[in-house]
């Protein structure tokens, strides 16, 4: 520690706050507390010493940067007349080469006309003109008098407005905007109707078909074979109100896997066809299709937040943030030996929602 | 587990051989040179009787376009236990492999290599539309939309289509290597697996208007590339826009 007027101290100085002089604006002054050395202000150590550039000094360098600038916006002359150029030379034919040919060129040429001048006009700042620092003082804060003029004037702007002296204008202005959020809130109900049911009950019922997605083809519990995935929407999906709507609730996944590798569950007895299993392909994270199917680890992934179902465990979630198993749809075969459902999923597919219980 | 030596799903090289041992069938004394080969290159892992092992799955029933795909790519031999058997470089000449394929598939009936023909990409733009349509759907979760590949579970990984000829893309919805389901001819019929074709050949054939493609992964190659390659670029504008001059 030292108390010359430098001020230079160490890491574990203090300064002693209760000394403080309220009087003292001065930057430079040092006022040593009494018993202790560290100064009760440091000095304000002002604009480091100006350095100079070689531009302001040598003249050659000066000359030398004002041909940069001026080669610079010239660079920027080149990439407008590129572009021009290159709008005439690479017409739109309405090839994919042609369309890119034409993007680079007059890409490259109005980027290098802009950004040309940008650094252009930077660098002459930055070496030609002058550099000195300013300092400004900050203003004084308002003084009183300027606090009650501004008071005043508020206080006249309420006085001619009326507003205290006008009672009934006064609550015409609380009641119309106190009734303005009920038009708000009447068009809330055109956020459509209630799912009511919606999100608990998809196409599937008893007896419908298990169709391929896209081509509707019915599917053959034979045609199944160990390995395979179908993916499968359900038969009649193209005469529903909204098919995609549908869809998006009804698509299943149908996977056939070697005899015994399946763990039972009593549950679920006689919800597959000789080892076919059909789950639901919407995840019960956030409703991403699951579709990523593993055959020989019968794992499923969802490639939205690699969720991972487990089909030798009835779809259970070894990882990933999904909470729930996929719903398993019951199917079974018709007397023509296609796939059919029993009945629709026994629970809602798909993510959580508020009323889901 | 996944090294179990199914194989492999798609390759980058080239299609000759596959598709000149589809033509001719296999003679006595083909299977008998393919025995030959299984015996030594094989059995090690897939049994004396083609069997299969601990290590290896039995190869009766895979049919000779299994072999056609997992030798034929390099895949077969395996190299090493891994998660996934990778495309590597061809072991075999096509004679070698045509012959292999000819003794496993006279040990039981299975998917026989497809024809040329079967494999050929077609023009019709209904036709690849219906292929587009049956990839979405069969596919492109696993494969990316433009047959980019993308990643499995636990290091594995669905690979890119790039450059795969008919035949391999063919005989691996046939046969379904490794973690690929499979896609027998009642699934994805015979020309629908060529409308499927059609459509990874054209998509591949797309010149990339918009620049460059940085592996056709979606936003999240382009965000990296926009952080790490504009981002520097800014940064770099910024220091010198703060800098003294000299």
């Amino acid at each position: 520690m030292n108390e010359d007027a430098s001020g230079v101290v160490g890491p574990d100085s203090r300064v002693d706050r209760q000394n403080v002089n309220p009087d003292n604006d001065g930057f430079t002054d040092v006022v040593v507390s009494e018993g202790d050395r560290l100064p009760e202000r440091f000095p304000n150590p002002g604009l480091p010493p100006h350095r100079y550039r070689s531009t302001d000094y040598d003249p050659v360098s000066a000359k030398r940067a004002e041909r940069q600038v001026t080669g610079i916006f010239a660079l920027s002359i080149v990439g407008s007349i590129l572009f021009c150029v290159s709008y005439f030379v690479f017409p739109l034919e309405g090839t994919f080469i042609s369309i890119q040919r034409s993007t680079l060129a007059l890409g490259v040429g109005l980027g290098l006309a802009i950004f040309a001048i940008g650094i252009a006009a930077v660098h002459w700042a930055k070496t030609l003109m002058p550099d000195h620092e300013v300092t400004e003082e900050r203003h004084d804060i308002g003084s009183e008098e300027d606090r009650l003029a501004a008071l005043d004037i508020i206080n006249e702007g309420i006085e001619e407005s009326g507003i205290g002296r006008r009672k009934i204008i006064r609550n015409g202005l609380i009641a119309s905007t106190a009734i303005l959020p009920i038009p708000v809130i009447l068009s809330l109900g055109d956020l459509g109707p209630l799912p009511h049911t919606d999100l608990r009950t998809t196409l599937w019922k008893r007896g419908t078909r298990l169709v391929q997605d896209p081509t509707g083809d019915p599917v053959k519990a034979s045609d199944v074979t160990i390995g395979s995935a179908f993916h499968i929407i359900p038969e009649g999906l193209d005469e529903a109100e909204h098919p995609l709507d549908e869809k998006a609730k009804a698509v299943v996944l149908l996977v056939r896997m070697e005899p015994g590798v399946v763990v039972p569950r009593a549950d679920r007895e006689g919800w597959d066809v000789d080892g076919i299993y059909a789950y639901s392909k919407i995840c019960t994270h956030v409703g991403c299709p699951v579709a990523l199917y593993e055959q020989q680890t019968h794992h499923l992934l969802c490639p939205c937040h690699q969720s991972t179902f487990d089909l030798t465990h009835h779809a259970d979630v070894i990882f990933g943030p999904a909470n729930r198993p996929l719903p398993q749809l019951p199917i079974t075969v018709d007397d023509e030996g296609y796939l059919v459902a029993q009945r629709d999923f026994e629970e809602p597919i798909g993510a959580s929602f508020w009323e889901r219980g | 587990m996944a090294l179990v030596a199914t194989g492999g799903l798609y390759t980058l090289f080239s299609p000759g051989e596959a598709e000149a041992s589809a033509a001719a069938p296999p003679s006595a004394a083909q299977v008998k040179d393919g025995q030959a080969l299984f015996e030594a290159n094989c059995a090690t892992c897939h049994g004396l009787q083609a069997q299969g092992s601990d290590a290896a799955p039995t190869l009766i029933g895979v049919g000779a376009a299994s072999v056609d795909f997992q030798v034929g790519t390099g895949r077969m031999p395996l190299a090493a236990s891994a998660q996934q058997a990778p495309e590597k470089e061809v072991q075999f000449n096509a004679e070698e492999t045509a012959a292999m394929a000819a003794y496993v598939a006279s040990l039981a009936p299975g998917p026989a290599i497809p024809t040329d023909e079967m494999v050929a990409a077609v023009s019709d733009p209904e036709r690849m539309a219906q292929g587009n349509d049956l990839f979405r759907t069969n596919c492109a979760m696993c494969h990316n939309v433009v047959g980019a590949g993308g990643a499995l579970t636990q290091g594995k990984y669905a690979p890119s289509l790039e450059g795969t000829t008919g035949t391999y893309l063919y005989e691996a919805m046939l046969t379904g290597p490794q973690s690929m389901p499979v896609f027998n001819d009642a699934n994805i019929s015979p020309e629908e697996k060529q409308n499927i074709i059609s459509y990874v050949k054209q998509v591949q054939e797309q010149p990339s208007p918009g620049g460059l493609k940085l592996g056709s992964l979606g936003p999240i190659s382009e965000g990296l590339f926009a952080f790490a390659a504009g981002l520097s670029a800014l940064i770099l504008c910024a220091v010198w826009l703060g800098r003294r001059s000299s």
